[in-house]
């Protein structure tokens, strides 16, 4: 039989100097979901210059046409680059706690998903700090 | 009796998507980041590279899934954080069908996008 267990409303964000772990967890897993879906659409919508480059033969090849002068202009903004290391640190820690919380489904470490969930962030933070060279290149 | 929490209806298959495609997308995200900030850098993208990528049916079928399960996989999850927070009756109603119709709209432009790129037709 299940267990009744009292963590009181985590929507309740007022109350966050009481939060445990694992309402910590829930609320970075909403607020990175949050980012990664409003993310989903501004990239679709960037990407769409590819339709009005198509079949732009001459302008393809010489690398002028709409789609590659938008991303290589957006690319060579600093705050972009910035921006696209935040969205790393929020993808991994959304696919990490993602896999804490597939496990935590199937009933698998459940004593230990406070722990999971601090490695979660420590990984997340090594991921993006290794990272940063790879993601600041050519900036500069 | 214990408590329920969750946001997703009783006996629905939501939850079980939502789970589903998250097992597929924990493994397509990380390639997608690897292959376009590690592999490839980002701002070395052009459109005949993006190109190159595409015209191979199996990363195009692979992408065109990725999209589908992410597009799902973020508004489903959108969804159940409102009714979480209390959205229902017929506020419920319209941010369903308002959030149905997004995403139909997301996935068709993904779509012609990566047609674009492809060199098939963009409707």
């Amino acid at each position: 039989m299940s267990e009744s267990y009292d963590r009181g409303l985590v929507e309740d964000f007022g109350r966050w100097r009481e939060f445990s772990a694992g309402m910590w967890a829930w609320v970075f897993h909403k607020f990175t979901g949050w980012v990664l879906v409003g993310y989903l659409f501004t990239h679709i919508a960037v990407l769409s210059t590819a339709i009005s480059a198509a079949g732009q033969t001459q302008a393809i090849a010489a690398e002028n046409d709409v789609y590659t002068t938008v991303i290589t202009a957006l690319e060579s903004l600093l705050v972009v680059r910035i921006l696209e290391v935040g969205l790393l640190a929020v993808a991994v820690f959304h696919i990490l706690n993602g896999c804490r919380l597939l496990l935590v489904d199937l009933g698998v470490g459940l004593d230990s998903q406070d722990k999971s969930f601090y490695a979660s962030l420590v990984l997340t933070g090594a991921i993006v700090v290794a990272s940063v060279p790879t993601f600041l290149a050519g900036v500069f | 009796m214990a408590e329920r929490y969750s946001s997703f209806e009783r006996g629905g298959r939501g939850w079980l998507w939502q789970r589903i495609t998250a097992g597929f997308l924990v493994v397509v995200l990380a390639f997608h980041f690897f292959l376009l900030h590690f592999v490839n850098h980002a701002d070395e993208v052009t459109f005949a590279l993006s190109s190159a990528r595409m015209t191979d049916l199996t990363y195009y079928s692979l992408m065109v899934l990725f999209l589908i399960t992410a597009t799902f996989h973020g508004v489903n999850g959108v969804y159940n954080a409102l009714v979480n927070q209390g959205l229902s009756g017929g506020k419920k109603r319209v941010v369903k069908y308002t959030l149905i119709a997004a995403s139909l709209v997301l996935v068709v432009q993904g779509i012609r996008t990566a047609n674009a790129w492809a060199g098939f037709p963009t409707f």
